[in-house]
């Protein structure tokens, strides 16, 4: 189990970009030409995320550098050494279903502050992998329909993010060692 | 919401500065993480033309439809109130599919369709039907083969091997969306 999850990423990404370019060459596209038009795409997209980016990781910069990230991880502690995760996970856990942005922006600081090969970088690099933007993706699509009601979408939505934290634990736990 | 946390951020960072004597430190680290910002995005960008010029080469061979007729099978035994040959059938496949990629640009529209579609199978205009929420939960569960952004992430701050958390992040996926659909089946008796 833990060889197959290993194995999976080593050589997904080189199986995936042979095969793509492989079966576009085959099924007779301009493998080049449209590539280039698809990555131009990349750039407007990094230039559109760069206001939200800057101004997430200005307000994590400060608010870890001023002692208050210590503070609130020392708050946390009993209820994180509780559940037996590290505290550092849990800002991360909170803001995921609020801010794609913001918890992205988050991501780089924990990478960068406790290296992405630590436990902590690669459990918070599959909790955040595994997640998506709870209450922006549900209040783009019911509002696409003009439908004010959520009936139990956020609960259950709510629910699947919390099994992808627990289970990233879990499972980062046992393939990457303690 | 997120003005909110933003602004406790801010302050709140500031605030804290004062009591532990670093505001000078924090207002250095003000403008370094502006920059820390740019330099970021610039990483990002490589990996993002690499990957968005690769998907739209799988667009235009048909690989994304191939893998829609793949995956229809699946959404058709979870919507069993939504008609095989519906165009909402066929916009929920192409989204998933489009969001397993990580096409979140294309997935987006797609998924918009998608709602569409459903919400004219619905008989009721003020709720959301039963199919719409298993929808727009299994969209929240992300389903992803390749986790493009953290992996970008990862190759910016210096891993060693930035693609390895790909297994792990597919397993704690599979288990996210198997949740929300069970959880859905489970409350859509009780509202």
């Amino acid at each position: 189990m833990i060889n197959i999850l290993q194995g999976i990423s080593a050589f997904a990404i080189p199986v995936f970009i042979v095969f793509v370019l492989g079966y576009g060459f085959y099924k007779g596209v301009p493998v080049y030409e449209e590539f280039i038009e698809g990555a131009k795409e990349g750039f407007t997209t990094v230039v559109r995320i760069l206001p939200y980016l800057t101004a997430m990781l200005v307000a994590i910069g400060v608010f870890r550098t001023s002692g208050a990230m210590e503070l609130l991880i020392s708050v946390l502690a009993p209820v994180t050494g509780w559940l037996g995760i590290s505290p550092e996970l849990l800002p991360l856990a909170l803001l995921r279903p609020m801010s794609g942005s913001a918890s992205a922006g988050l991501l780089a600081e924990l990478l960068k502050t406790n290296g992405p090969d630590s436990i902590i970088g690669r459990t918070a690099s599959t909790m955040m992998g595994s997640t998506e933007t709870t209450f922006y993706t549900i209040s783009v699509y019911l509002g696409s329909v003009g439908i004010k009601k959520t009936r139990y979408i956020l609960a259950a939505g709510l629910m699947a993010d919390l099994a992808a934290f627990a289970a990233s634990i879990a499972i980062c736990k046992l393939v990457f060692g303690s | 919401m997120i003005n909110i946390v933003w602004l406790i951020l801010i302050l709140g960072g500031f605030l804290a500065a004062v009591f532990t004597g670093k505001v000078e430190e924090t207002t250095q680290a003000a403008f370094d993480s502006a920059k820390y910002a740019v330099e970021l995005g610039f990483s990002l960008m490589g990996i993002y033309i690499l990957w968005l010029g690769l998907m739209r080469v799988a667009q235009k061979s048909g690989l994304v439809k191939a893998f829609s007729a793949r995956i229809a099978p699946i959404l058709k035994m979870l919507f069993p109130d939504v008609p095989a040959s519906s165009s909402a059938m066929g916009a929920m496949c192409m989204n998933i599919v489009a969001n397993m990629l990580g096409l979140g640009n294309a997935a987006t529209p797609l998924g918009i369709n998608a709602m569409k579609e459903l919400n004219k199978l619905n008989r009721d205009n003020t709720a959301p039907s039963d199919a719409m929420c298993l929808f727009l939960v299994i969209n929240t569960a992300s389903i992803q083969l390749i986790p493009t952004t953290v992996i970008a992430l990862r190759s910016a701050a210096g891993s060693a091997n930035p693609a390895e958390i790909v297994g792990t992040t597919l397993a704690a996926t599979l288990c996210s969306a198997l949740t929300g659909i069970t959880a859905s089946k489970i409350l859509k008796r009780f509202y």
